[in-house]
């Protein structure tokens, strides 16, 4: 992360009494025995806890840690069910990127003939984030199937779980691009009008390109919450991760499953949070370059 | 030459009684022009005076209060213009250059001839790289506006605006923000396009080059223009008191 250090390392005059003057080898050595008595406190409590040698057969048991993640002839995989989440946040995250674009472009629209239109558009994100998740899950999920309407009311679990996602998470994003529209500075617009674009020109070729680049960061974490909460997806009987984890724990009796679920989306979502981390710096850097300049 | 050419052409730009007000504050207060094709003219003042709203007013940046604009006899300021077309005959270089900072140079160049004008990538490029190449920037023809001085930028800015061959330019400061080392190579491009005829309304501080290039000089302020004439007479003997002022304080500062 891009955490500003104020460590002794970092801070531009030395302060007396507070250890500024340290060398670096003692830095190391300070920060080593910290993170090493840090997790051993943990590591005592954990053990030393009247219920720890349960709480160690129950979630870490290495037979089933195996077993759920491979999945029996009675039990799902957890893996296998993994698959699940991967298909729905990838279908989601590319449904969300267009349909969040649509709403911050339409919400910028000037003009009073495009007030109804600006007006959904907030109505929209208002909406949409404001309910929780998963009550937006239950009111698609079972609502809509319960219209009996041709064509809408007959989808899969988890088209309609896709489709709540979709719903709540392009109300975020939009507000995301929205942000970096309203970065760009005015006068690329007015460079771009002068040369006798139109608005939609030089919205789509001096706009959009530069607000996009710099909202990607926040992009990609908000897409690390919609990676978890595809999780949620299960309330509408979808075998996901977390609810083959469930069954499996149902019925051997042991909770491993859930820690391998768990280690699963950490799994996917470390790679998303380091390329975050390393757009951030990008970004940092090239503003500063720019400020430099 | 300038003036004789000018004979039975349409002026190139007409400002008739241009009114125009930010709130409360009356920023031009009639302004009456007429630019010649082929014409220089520039315009002084203190900062303040009116100039670069003159020019966006022109562009059409800003809509006029009252008053009309005609450029190459067309109103552009008639109801139901279409802005976008009109703005294609009017190149305006800005004083913060103004670049796209995610484009390359060419692309910077290329992209308004390539949308608005529907030219063949091949043809847009063609042209962007014989100006390129007369104004000394072949060689930048890949780079990211960052990566160039500000020298550099205003002159791309310049060739962005030239390429989609406008009949009139507006020039608004473009040297205020730059270093003093990089004013002259900006001044020198002007110089090059005032010679080969390019009719121009250059609003500028830089009183030595008004003098060097302007054919008139228009001397604005408080939103009007108080003396206009040939740049031998308002700097050698200004009939305008406040224009007198104006110039002993730029002498005074060693700007002139």
């Amino acid at each position: 992360m891009t955490t500003r250090g104020t460590g002794p390392a970092d801070s531009l005059e030395p302060s007396p009494g507070r250890g500024s003057k340290m060398l670096g080898g003692q830095a190391v050595l300070v920060s080593s025995v910290s993170t090493i008595l840090f997790f051993a406190v943990i590591a005592l409590v954990a053990v030393l806890a009247p219920g720890s040698e349960i709480v160690a057969e129950r979630f870490f048991d290495p037979f089933h840690l195996k077993q759920s993640l491979l999945g029996t002839e009675s039990e799902p995989s957890v893996a296998g069910a993994f698959l699940l989440n991967v298909y729905i946040f990838t279908i989601s995250e590319v449904l969300i990127l267009i349909l969040a674009l649509i709403i911050a472009v339409v919400r910028g629209i000037p003009g009073p003939v495009f007030f109804p239109f600006r007006m959904v558009a907030i109505a929209y994100t208002d909406l949409f984030r404001g309910i929780p998740l998963i009550l937006v899950l239950y009111i698609i999920g079972f609502g809509v199937p319960g219209l009996g309407l041709a064509g809408v009311s007959y989808l899969s679990d988890v088209t309609y779980g896709i489709i709540a996602l979709v719903l709540v998470y392009s109300a975020y994003v939009a507000e995301v691009y929205r942000a970096g529209i309203e970065s760009v500075h005015v006068s690329q617009n007015a460079a771009a009008r002068s040369l006798g674009l139109s608005r939609w020109q030089s919205l789509r070729f001096v706009v959009l390109p530069q607000a996009v680049r710099r909202v990607i960061p926040p992009l990609l974490n908000d897409f690390i919450g919609l990676q978890k909460d595809t999780a949620l997806v299960s309330v509408l009987g979808s075998i996901e991760a977390v609810r083959a984890a469930q069954i499996y724990g149902a019925s051997q009796f042991n909770y491993a499953s859930y820690v391998v679920a768990a280690l699963l989306f950490v799994l996917i979502t470390i790679p998303l949070a380091r390329l975050t981390d390393r757009l951030i710096a990008r970004d940092k850097r090239r503003r500063q370059a720019g400020a430099v300049a | 030459m300038r003036g004789g050419e000018a004979r039975g052409e349409a002026p190139a730009l007409v400002l008739e009684g241009v009114h125009k007000s930010f709130g409360e504050e009356e920023v031009l207060k009639g302004i009456d022009l007429i630019v010649e094709p082929h014409e220089v003219v520039c315009l002084i003042g203190a900062s303040g005076s009116g100039k670069s709203t003159l020019l966006k007013c022109v562009n059409l940046t800003e809509p006029v209060d009252s008053g009309r604009i005609v450029v190459d006899g067309e109103e552009i300021t008639a109801p139901g213009v279409n802005v976008n077309r009109v703005r294609q005959k009017i190149g305006i270089v800005f004083q913060a250059f103004n670049l796209f900072p995610h484009m390359t140079v060419i692309q910077n160049i290329t992209l308004a001839p390539r949308e608005v004008l529907k030219k063949s990538r091949k043809e847009a490029e063609g042209r962007a790289l014989e100006l390129l190449e007369r104004f000394g920037l072949l060689d930048k023809r890949d780079e990211y506006p960052d990566r160039l001085s500000g020298g550099q930028q205003q002159r791309v800015a310049i060739v962005r605006a030239l390429a989609m061959r406008p009949s009139v330019m507006l020039l608004d400061e473009v040297t205020s923000a730059l270093d003093p080392e990089l004013v002259a190579e900006v001044l020198g491009v002007i110089r090059e396009l005032a010679g080969e005829g390019m009719t121009m309304l250059i609003a500028t501080h830089e009183m030595g080059f008004a003098r060097d290039i302007a054919s008139r000089v228009c001397f604005l302020d408080e939103g009007r223009i108080l003396e206009q004439g040939p740049p031998e007479k308002i700097f050698s003997s200004p009939e305008n008191p406040r224009t007198r002022r104006f110039l002993q304080r730029i002498i005074a500062a060693g700007r002139l």
